[in-house]
């Protein structure tokens, strides 16, 4: 268990202010202008030796991405970094808490990563629906500027940084790094094309790095206690650090909370969510990061430890750290057949499989809650899942097909025993 | 220079190729629906998928570019399924009424889904349904079919300029539209008919006429503007039912203009098909035979001085039926010939000075650009388009001397005088080009314009030993060829005190309205129009799609069409036409056949024997130092939908000057009819 000595959000549930001066006591903006003067090399060293891997959800390591920024001085264009705040998926609320209660630890991880990657512009692209985030955020981007933290000669670090928000208009396709750099650029939310990478070609064309709100808010205590403090935390040299953790559902007492990766699963309920409602018994199934990763059964969650690596192996995923516990009242294909209702509404019309797939899963879904199928159709839905899965451009038509898929592969006797039933029923009437 | 295996063929393709044009290269066929040769790539469709060793999924091979090294199959199972499973989401909520589509037949969907598609479906629910838009006269929507490739909406934005079409709404909901109901304004819309993969964007004129494989197909060339665009003339029966680009490079790329595509039910109407001759009791046009008709031209010619007696050629004359004319002139010994019958007095001596010397295709080259007195939009929809593609790929500097239009590129107004071309200067350019239109030589100083044109040609740098800027941007597909053959007088012809007329096409009021009142005019052409109202004897002829035909375009491009249908009634070929009137002035021309007739034109002018070519000319000189008029440039087309005869004549140009020209044109159309 995290012990509090090693907490990076000190201030998660907002019981001081978020305002600069207690930012400060809270050890925001120290040495910060030093640490940029250690320079680029040094930050993205430290950066790779925390083993720290992006925490939007498809967790790859932040030093190599940031490493791949082309030399500024050779592409003769402007780099950006652009933070991605557009936190939609379902089941996630972590990164809401660090705009509202910890946004000087945004912008100060803003200032060391766009030196790092020779940006001196980020933007922040935060969700539509996050209004009262938004505005603490823009609160605390003045603060900064009125205190030389950001501008010219931002923190006394000789880096000019300038950093605006942007906010959304309520479109979950913008949190994909692409979709929200169309957006951002004022065109309809529809992913790219990649390669090119947003690394060689992204926000106008220029240089940009993508990352989630809590990876650069993680980046400046990192670089404060060292890289090597950062991964002696977690399961293992892949699986490193700290991890905010969303315990949302069948819970006595759902939270956000700051756990070390790789905290067994039952752990982080029942020490920090006051364990699921009715009792570990009473437990249905877990969805372990955010609604696109496929749901874990009982037995799994008994022994699971929470990090990428761990759950890629039982065929589920990390994804954001949003953990949806359903209890044995809850009606699991209709859960699940929401989530296909949302993608489908999310969806953005660009590819085909996607576009008509996933309206077409719901359709099915939507019986299977009553039964009014046959037992092929389910072979036929894992079969639609496996023809839009990995066939599109971004990863939305996958985060529609897993659900499903987890269902499928875990719930298959309750969705046999509904439709023998709804049979049933319709022959005797 | 990437290699890359695509199925265990090796093959070395350009740094930039996409792994898709490599395996069209070795003959790998990848099915695609939203990938366009021209256009940008989208890969939103997710049909072209192939695998690429060592990827964790397909990847889309229009969007990847050939890397070295790369092992790409197109043909494994997994690729099968993936590209079934695409098509199967294509078709659950596609209509399929091919039975009643006019896309049926030619339709990319349908060809593949004979590859990739089920014999059942297994979609048991409602299938979606799109509500049609109007988008205009042209183009007819089933929007139902749409699958949202986007390549309409990427022609429009990418291409034509105008971005009238978007994609609406997300996910399942989305549909293409113009958002408020609109047409599309673009000269070149109709080339979203081409270009839509499925039924949902189709000709409206040709709705329901034909099926495409009951069409004969002739390929042929444009004359509506001087382009010459080149195209496919469909026919079913004696009639010409459609009209499709072909594919040229240098001239047209894939696309043509809305009038070259639709103008064709002017073909239809208003035709002379019959010789008429002006009965002397009743002082109106009556049917005649052939006989009697050439009788009573060769009997007012035999009757007249020969310095009494004219000829003109009109937009539309090709290039055998004006030699024909011209010697049929020199041989009754009249001097008074003249093709530019708008009054223009361009100096045809040198051929460099009239001809589009670099070539449509020579504008991407260009590395600045200069437009005086021209709207290329309105006299050549696809220079139009070439500009602009040149524009998106280098930002070509553009600047316009001349009324200000409104053009799909930015460029700079430098003035609408003469006098404003001195205030041109380029910087840095290695290949500068100039763009002239030929409706300023329309004007009293057309001959000193000329000159500064030319000196600003050489004081700028168009001219290079590999490298011809300078260029005239003609309107008639006439006008090149007549000027080439010498069909000019030196002075200006005094119409006014000309007792014998000779019209060939040409309907041009100036000409027509300045005829003496006692004129004997004889008119030969194919639509009853200003012409043939004045005439007192009309000789109908074929039009552009009745005959085997010479024609210049503005480039100086020799070019032929083709006989797609037999000339309506009792019209004959032009030049045939000529021949027989030589026969009854006893003037006969000393050619029998077109063979004789052509062996006589090449014998001349050697550059008509090479057809389809784009002539390198020499540099000389013309045009003749004086003043320049102060009044500014002014252009002559202000309606692009009503050029030339047939474009009158035709109801499809007749509902798109209803839609897209405010009430004032229209009243002044109707005059001129």
């Amino acid at each position: 268990m995290l012990q509090d000595k090693d907490r990076i959000y000190t201030n998660l549930y907002g019981f001081e202010r978020f305002s600069l001066p207690e930012a400060k006591t809270r050890g925001d903006w120290e040495r910060t202008g030093a640490l940029v003067k250690k320079g680029k090399d040094w930050i993205i060293s430290e950066m790779k030796a925390s083993g720290l891997r992006g925490r939007g959800g498809a967790g790859f390591p932040t030093g190599l991405k940031w490493s791949f920024m082309p030399d500024p001085e050779k592409t003769q264009k402007p780099h950006y970094l652009v933070i991605n705040a557009d936190e939609s998926e379902p089941g996630t609320c972590k990164d809401r808490d660090i705009l509202r209660h910890e946004p000087h630890k945004l912008l100060e991880g803003a200032l060391i990563a766009g030196f790092a990657m020779g940006a001196h512009a980020a933007y922040i692209y935060i969700r539509g629906e996050f209004y009262n985030e938004g505005s603490a955020v823009v609160k605390a981007i003045k603060e900064a500027y009125e205190a030389g933290l950001l501008g010219k000669n931002a923190a006394k670090s000789g880096w000019d940084f300038d950093v605006y928000l942007h906010r959304g208009a309520g479109a979950y396709i913008c949190g994909e790094e692409t979709a929200l750099l169309e957006s951002l650029e004022g065109k309809k939310g529809q992913p790219r094309n990649k390669p090119p990478f947003p690394a060689m070609a992204g926000l106008y064309s220029c240089p940009t790095t993508v990352n989630n709100v809590e990876t650069i808010a993680s980046v400046p205590t990192i670089l404060r206690r060292g890289g090597a403090w950062f991964a002696s935390l977690g399961s293992d040299e892949k699986n490193t650090g700290t991890k905010l953790f969303c315990i949302s559902g069948h819970v006595e007492n759902p939270c956000n909370v700051e756990e070390e990766m790789g905290i067994p699963l039952r752990d982080l309920i029942e020490k920090h969510a006051g364990g699921v409602r009715g009792g570990w018994d009473n437990l249905l199934a877990i969805i372990p990061g955010g609604s696109s990763t496929p749901l874990l059964p009982k037995d799994t969650c008994a022994t699971i430890r929470m990090d990428f690596d761990s759950l890629r192996e039982v065929g589920s995923g990390l994804g954001t750290g949003g953990v949806i516990v359903m209890d044995k009242s809850t009606d699991i294909v209709y859960a699940i057949a929401r989530l296909s209702y949302f993608y489908m509404h999310e969806s953005c019309g660009q590819c085909t499989p996607c576009r008509e797939g996933t309206g077409w899963l719901w359709r099915i879904m939507q019986r299977m809650v009553t039964g009014n199928a046959t037992i092929d159709e389910i072979d036929m839905l894992y079969d639609l899942t496996k023809e839009i899965e990995g066939q599109t451009i971004c990863a939305h038509g996958d985060a529609s097909a897993w659900p499903i898929q987890g269902l499928i592969r875990h719930f298959r006797p309750e969705m046999e025993a509904r439709i023998l039933v709804y049979r049933k029923q319709a022959k005797a009437a | 220079m990437p290699k890359l295996k695509i199925n265990g063929m090796l093959i070395e393709v350009e740094k930039g190729t996409s792994v898709l044009q490599a395996a069209e290269m070795l003959g790998v066929e990848i099915p695609r629906f939203c990938y366009h040769d021209k256009l940008s790539v989208p890969a939103n469709c997710r049909m072209c998928l192939v695998e690429l060793k060592n990827a964790p999924k397909p990847v889309a091979s229009c969007a990847i570019e050939a890397g070295e090294g790369m092992d790409i199959t197109t043909n494994s199972e997994m690729i099968q399924k993936a590209r079934k499973g695409v098509m199967e989401m294509m078709l659950i909520n596609h209509p399929l009424d091919c039975p009643i589509c006019d896309q049926g037949g030619e339709c990319d969907l349908q060809d593949q889904s004979y590859g990739y598609g089920f014999d059942r479906s297994r979609y048991q629910e409602t299938k979606r349904a799109v509500k049609d838009k109007d988008i205009g006269p042209l183009i007819k929507t089933v929007m139902t079919r749409c699958i949202q490739c986007t390549r309409c909406i990427r022609f429009g934005e990418e291409i034509a300029g105008t971005a009238d079409l978007g994609l609406l709404n997300r996910g399942e909901d989305v549909e293409i539209g113009t958002f408020v109901e609109k047409a599309v304004s673009s000269e070149l819309s109709g080339n979203m008919i081409d270009i839509c993969p499925v039924g949902a964007l189709t000709s409206k004129p040709y709705a329901f006429t034909a099926r495409p494989w009951e069409l004969k197909k002739t390929e042929t060339i444009d004359v509506h503007d001087a382009v010459g665009s080149n195209i496919r003339v469909d026919t079913k029966g004696g009639e010409v039912m459609r009209i499709l680009p072909r594919l040229h490079e240098g001239v047209n790329e894939e696309w043509i203009s809305d009038k070259t595509r639709f103008a064709y039910d002017g073909l239809k109407k208003n035709r002379l098909d019959v010789p008429y001759v002006r009965s002397k009791t009743t002082g109106k046009l009556e049917k005649a035979k052939w006989s009697e008709a050439l009788t009573s031209v060769a009997e007012a010619m035999r009757a007249t001085s020969p310095d009494k007696i004219a000829a003109f050629s009109g937009d539309l004359a090709d290039v055998d039926s004006v030699v024909a004319l011209k010697d049929l002139m020199i041989s009754l010994g009249s001097p008074h010939i003249e093709c530019r019958t708008d009054g223009m007095r361009i100096d045809p001596s040198t051929r460099a000075g009239y001809i589009f010397n670099s070539g449509i295709a020579g504008i991407e080259e260009a590395d600045s650009l200069l437009l005086i007195g021209t709207n290329p939009k309105m006299e050549a929809a696809l220079v139009n388009a070439r500009i602009r593609k040149t524009w998106l790929n280098k930002r070509l500097p553009i600047s316009l001397i001349g009324e200000p239009v409104d053009l799909p590129y930015p460029y700079e107004h430098l003035g609408t005088t003469a006098q404003d071309i001195e205030k041109y200067t380029v910087k840095d350019s290695q290949k500068p080009m100039i763009i002239v239109g030929d409706q300023i030589f329309s004007r009293t100083d057309a001959l000193a314009l000329h000159a500064v044109c030319r000196d600003l040609a050489e004081k700028i740098g168009c001219i290079q030993d590999d490298w011809n800027g300078f260029n005239v941007l003609h309107r008639h597909a006439g006008r090149v060829g007549a000027l080439d053959v010498g069909f000019v007088s030196a002075a200006p012809i005094k119409t006014e005190e000309m007792d014998v007329v000779y019209l060939l096409n040409s309907d041009e009021e100036n000409i027509i309205n300045n005829c003496n009142k006692n004129a004997f005019v004889i008119y030969q052409g194919h639509h009853g129009d200003l012409g043939a109202h004045r005439a007192d004897v009309i000789l109908p002829a074929a039009t552009y799609t009745e005959k085997n035909a010479l024609y210049v375009n503005t480039e100086g491009r020799v070019q032929m069409t083709r006989q797609a249908v037999f000339p309506v009634g009792e019209a004959k070929e032009d030049w045939k036409i000529i021949r027989a009137l030589s026969e009854e002035l006893g003037k006969t021309l000393p050619y029998n056949s077109l063979l004789a007739l052509r062996a006589r034109i090449t014998e001349e002018w050697a550059h008509f024997a090479e057809i389809d070519v784009c002539p390198q000319e020499e540099w000389g000189q013309f045009g003749v130092t004086g003043v320049l008029l102060k009044s500014g440039f002014k252009n002559t087309i202000d309606h692009y939908y009503m050029t030339n005869v047939i474009c009158r004549a035709s109801k499809t140009m007749r509902a798109c000057v209803d839609k897209f020209y405010p009430k004032k044109t229209k009243t002044k159309i109707k005059k001129a009819a």
